[in-house]
């Protein structure tokens, strides 16, 4: 098996080899990987951006009292079971098929949206579980205290829990901002030409499977290392003395 | 590492090298053959229940097996199914994991490198799917709008060129597989479904409303269908050849085109009323396993 690296300078329109980064009008399979390497890492992004958000509301909301807070606890438990029970790929067409025929103004939602969202959902129910365990790993008297000094609850949390909680899960936040960028893979279903199309499209028209996979594979280990390494940079800056993860 | 389990490893790969090369001696041995089959590519090879293949290319890939049952000399041969799909059929078929694909696979000199193709067993040309009340008739109606196709084939890589050469603009949107390039168009993110006409009036048999579709415009291009095999191993593609082209002559394979692009056939029991095409015609007198194009 010999490999042959020149497909990548190739031309997504002739087949033929030319400049590495094309010349005038023409693509290359190596200006297409990158682009789609850009697909990847934008939904993956806003993906992980929605699903931070989400997951830490619901993962609030089910910690709270439930006197008088029933509703709120009820409707972020329902919240966690409903997003976390779909497969994520059964999630996606949801959202892309069956939803727009209930609400015809998903239809014309592109496909990046709708991916970034399903993804993020999927996410924000296993980020709120998270939240939950880390806001309940805090001793309880974190909580009782603060709330003896007069705080209003949205300060309790916002001031003196999830700042506590936020710091303990960090390492499985960075898990979590990984599997968001492989996950991202499922947007290849609704169209989205993102790094898995290009590399069913372009071995199928370069007949390079091995080398456009290869390709592939070190732009997804490289992306989800980076957020290993922007997560560990994030853990280093913001832990305190005395608590988990303080050198 | 000592001589007898080097022995055995030595043994082992050379075993592997030789089932690789050797299709005909590796399903002898075995007692039994690994034919391909799609899901979704109507009336070529597709489902009717779970795990139950069938089609034209079904039919003729268990020619073939009954071919080297008989010339292998055996009782019985036992048939093997495996599911492929648009991107994964040549890499199976290349690394021995099936043994003959007979589907809507295009014989392209692309392919040609990596596997091998038996006489061409059908024309394809693709074209357009488009909704009736749409209007649309031709490539040059959908400038600036969104067409689908299937991710994998060479029809995506046709309209790319087709779009810049003639400055359309198109928007192409790749769907995962032929049902769902179809599902495109019926939800209306998509305003015409580029593909093989076959499978477009395969796709078309199947709908709710058939009488909703049209396929529209001129080929963009002639694509031939033949049953894939490894590449280098001449016995088998020998045996496969001469099965199907003593079919043409026998005119058995007629019979068996008219059961399957003339017929009412399942799941819908409706008939694709498509006759013989005058360029596969030609090639039932004089059968070729060069591309079309």
């Amino acid at each position: 098996m010999h490999w042959d690296w020149q497909v990548f300078c190739n031309s997504t329109l002739s087949g033929e080899a030319t400049a590495c980064f094309g010349a005038a009008g023409d693509i290359t399979y190596l200006q297409w990987m990158i682009s789609a390497w850009g697909w990847t890492a934008s939904v993956a992004a806003l993906g992980f951006v929605i699903a931070l958000f989400a997951g830490v509301m619901v993962g609030v909301a089910r910690t709270l009292p439930f006197v008088p807070f029933a509703p709120l606890v009820w409707v972020a438990t329902a919240w966690t079971e409903l997003f976390r029970n779909i497969p994520l790929l059964v999630q996606v067409f949801l959202w892309y098929h069956v939803l727009p025929v209930f609400v015809p103004a998903f239809g014309s939602v592109s496909s990046f949206w709708l991916a970034a969202i399903a993804l993020g959902l999927f996410t924000s129910a296993r980020i709120a579980e998270q939240v939950r365990a880390g806001l309940q790993a805090l001793p309880p008297g974190q909580s009782l205290a603060a709330r003896a000094l007069g705080l209003p609850p949205g300060t309790v949390y916002a001031k003196v829990l999830l700042p506590q909680a936020l710091r303990i899960i960090l390492p499985a936040l960075t898990s979590e901002a990984m599997n968001v960028v492989k996950n991202s893979s499922v947007a290849f279903a609704v169209s989205v030409t993102e790094l898995t199309l290009f590399a069913m499209q372009a071995q199928e028209e370069t007949g390079r499977g091995l080398e456009i996979y290869a390709g592939v594979t070190l732009l997804y280990a490289a992306t989800a290392l980076s957020v290993n390494r922007v997560m560990a940079w994030v853990e280093s800056r913001t832990r305190l003395p005395g608590m988990v993860g303080a050198r | 590492m000592n001589p007898f389990f080097m022995r055995c490893l030595v043994l082992f790969f050379l075993s592997a090298l030789s089932a690789s090369a050797d299709t005909l001696g590796k399903i002898t041995e075995r007692g039994s053959i690994v034919l391909a089959y799609r899901e979704s590519s109507v009336p070529f090879s597709y489902l009717d229940g779970p795990g139950k293949p069938l089609g034209f290319g079904v039919d003729i890939a268990n020619k073939v097996a009954e071919a080297i049952r008989q010339a292998s000399g055996k009782k019985e041969l036992r048939i093997e199914y495996q599911a492929v799909t648009s991107q994964n059929r040549v890499p199976l078929v290349a690394n021995g994991s099936v043994d003959l694909e007979c589907g809507s696979t295009t014989n392209n000199a692309a392919r040609a490198k990596e596997v091998a193709f038996a006489v061409n067993y059908f024309y394809a040309s693709s074209r357009l799917l488009v909704k009736k009340s749409s209007g649309i008739q031709k490539l040059g109606d959908l400038a600036g709008k969104a067409i689908a196709t299937t991710t994998g084939t060479t029809t995506f890589g046709q309209l790319r060129k087709l779009s810049l050469e003639r400055n359309l603009n198109l928007s192409v949107v790749p769907a995962k597989d032929h049902a769902d390039g179809f599902l495109l168009l019926e939800s209306g993110r998509a305003q015409a479904f580029a593909m093989d006409d076959i499978l477009l009036a395969g796709l078309m048999l199947n709908a709710k409303n058939p009488d909703d579709y049209a396929i529209v415009g001129e080929p963009l291009q002639i694509e031939a269908y033949a049953c894939m095999l490894r590449k280098d191993d001449p016995a088998f593609k020998k045996l496969v050849d001469s099965t199907i082209t003593a079919m043409m002559k026998s005119g058995e394979f007629e019979k068996l085109y008219k059961k399957w692009f003339m017929s009412p056939i399942p799941p819908r029991q409706r008939s694709l009323a498509l006759p013989i095409s005058d360029r596969l015609r030609e090639n039932l007198k004089s059968p070729t396993d060069q591309p079309a194009s």
